[in-house]
């Protein structure tokens, strides 16, 4: 079968993750010429509330436009956590932020803990530039979208005034996984 | 808009752009979910076209506006979800009854009364065909994917246009709410139909009197023609015709006519795989993407199965059908409701191939697999 990639970004109102579905999809749609689908969810709470936004990528058409086996979950919660991982393909890959997630779930998945928000907060000095410093991670982990193209989604998407900042958030998310997970970077999907 | 370009865009961005391309300049409406994000394209674009956006008090009066608006000339639009299309039936009936071309967008969503508001279903089509009273044509549209419901939306201008009558598309929560990836046309490539305008010296115009082709010329309110119109069955000169058999007969036979001796422009249908195929799967909408994963998968399996996808919900394809229903065994109609478009499709087939309905109404879209369980079951004989 040609490529074919489900994610799921999920986390709580205002960690970003509608934005960075945003970001994923025109990452691959628009710069890598893929298909994809984008698909969101989110309760009545502007702030708070459970959300996820969902990513297809193909290459081929994508005829069913519905997330059903993710091949990668981030979870920025830990209910956001316990509710997906069991949805996640066999060996699939989660993406945890520790600072939320303490209980990592026992199964056949491959959990990778990156302190996203920790890092917004503390080398980037803006706590909202987790879902950033995500995407970061998920381009170390995964070769699914050009690493240049999520950049420069993530770049023409936002005012010129915020470059510098999420410029240094993509590269801290990338070069984390890439110092701590050396073996299983890149290698996976 | 610009020139032809790439995105990713809701299925909800992708009507309004759509409407934008087709030439739509005024949009009324009232927010309602899942239909607001057509209000917020419209509000944020059309002052940059010259065009005009209001929010209304409400649907009955968003409805009335985009009747105005095109009485003057405009092409104009509404969006809303089940509750609001509802509230616009009466003025839908106006603007069928007095032709004034329009297009209402219904963005399904579950359930009677206000429902949930935030989830996906297909059960407004009866009342696209005959929510507003009386004898009266519905041209009704649905898009499957977001490229489609930008394609689909210039469609609808140009029939409303064309045959002066409001045109319904239907879309729901599933496709309005997700993104696709869709390349955006130079709007210059497009087909752009306008209303006949009526060049008759305006002491001889009669709003009403037929040309010969079922659609009357139209006069813009402000053009220099002084012409009435109403809701009440009128003749030729617009006024009411209430006592005149004959005139009433001649009027409400136009607007049936003017649609359904065009059905070939009116009507279009994609079939996938039907030419072998033994059993049909009818799905439109959002369903229609599950249905051909199903077929696909079916046809790994060795089951023959094609798919039949009506985008002209209304006037109902009955030709293609019937055709269909002659050489294939079973048709499985699959529909996010209780059964509205089954109905329609069965009494079309007229028992010449075996009937099955897969009606899922949870507020779900219907997935891949569950379509080929069904389409198992009516491959082996077990499904009523």
């Amino acid at each position: 079968m040609s490529e074919y990639f489900e994610v799921r970004l999920s986390g709580s109102g205002g960690q970003g993750m509608m934005l960075a579905g945003i970001f994923l999809a025109e990452a691959a749609g628009i710069y890598d010429d893929k298909n994809i689908v984008l698909c969101k969810s989110y309760g009545p709470e502007a702030r708070g509330g459970a959300c996820r936004s969902e990513v297809i990528i193909s290459e081929e058409p994508i005829v069913y436009p519905e997330v059903q086996e993710p091949d990668l979950v981030l979870a920025m919660t830990q209910e956001a956590c316990n509710k997906y991982y069991k949805d996640l393909k066999p060996g699939g890959i989660m993406i945890v932020d520790p600072e939320y997630v303490r209980e990592i779930p026992d199964a056949n998945i491959e959990i990778f803990q990156v302190p996203l928000t920790r890092i917004a907060r503390e080398e980037i000095g803006y706590e909202i530039t987790a879902n950033v410093v995500a995407l970061g991670a998920f381009a170390a982990i995964v070769d699914w979208v050009a690493i240049n193209s999520i950049r420069k989604a993530i770049l023409d998407r936002t005012p010129q005034s915020t470059d510098a900042l999420n410029k240094k958030a993509f590269d801290c998310g990338y070069t984390y996984v890439i110092n701590n997970y050396k073996e299983k970077a890149r290698k996976i999907g | 808009m610009g020139k032809g370009r790439v995105a990713v865009l809701s299925g909800n961005d992708a009507i309004a752009e759509g409407a934008l391309a087709a030439g739509m300049r005024f949009f009324a409406g009232y927010p309602i979910t899942p239909a607001s994000e057509i209000s917020h394209f419209c509000a944020d674009e059309l002052p940059k076209y010259g065009g005009k956006f209001i929010q209304m008090e409400d649907e009955i009066a968003s409805m009335a506006a985009i009747i105005g608006a095109s009485m003057a000339g405009g092409k104009s639009m509404t969006s809303t979800s089940g509750p609001g299309f509802s509230l616009m039936q009466e003025n839908l009936g106006f603007a069928i009854m007095a032709e004034v071309p329009c297009v209402v967008v219904d963005v399904m969503r579950f359930g009677p009364s206000q429902g949930v508001a935030t989830v996906p279903a297909q059960a407004d089509v009866m009342q696209a065909r005959w929510g507003t009273h009386g004898d009266h044509p519905s041209i009704t549209l649905a898009p499957s994917t977001v490229e489609e419901a930008y394609h689909v939306t210039v469609r609808a201008f140009n029939l409303a246009e064309k045959y002066r009558t409001p045109v319904i598309i239907l879309s729901d929560a599933t496709l309005s709410q997700m993104s696709e990836k869709i390349k955006i046309p130079d709007p210059d490539s497009l087909e752009i139909l306008n209303r006949k305008k009526a060049t008759v010296d305006p002491q001889q115009f009669k709003p009403y009197q037929d040309d010969g082709t079922g659609v009357c010329p139209f006069a813009s309110y402000g053009d220099g023609y002084i012409w009435y119109t109403t809701g009440i069955v009128h003749d030729e000169t617009g006024f009411p015709a209430t006592g005149d058999p004959d005139k009433l007969t001649i009027q409400i036979n136009r607007l049936h006519d003017k649609i359904n001796k065009n059905l070939d422009d009116i009507i279009q249908v994609d079939e996938y795989m039907t030419e072998d195929a033994e059993i049909i799967i009818l799905a439109y909408g959002s369903v229609a993407r599950s249905a051909f994963a199903a077929a696909d998968k079916a046809r790994n399996e060795g089951i023959k199965v094609g798919v039949v996808k009506p985008i002209t919900i209304w006037p109902f394809p009955e030709e293609v059908i019937k055709k269909v229903s002659e050489k294939v065994e079973s048709i499985l109609v699959c529909e996010m409701n209780h059964g509205q478009l089954f109905e329609k499709v069965k009494e079309t087939v007229e028992g010449k191939a075996k009937m099955a309905f897969l009606g899922q109404y949870n507020g779900k879209s219907i997935k891949p697999d569950k379509i080929l369980a069904a389409v198992k079951e009516v491959s082996s004989g077990v499904f009523q």
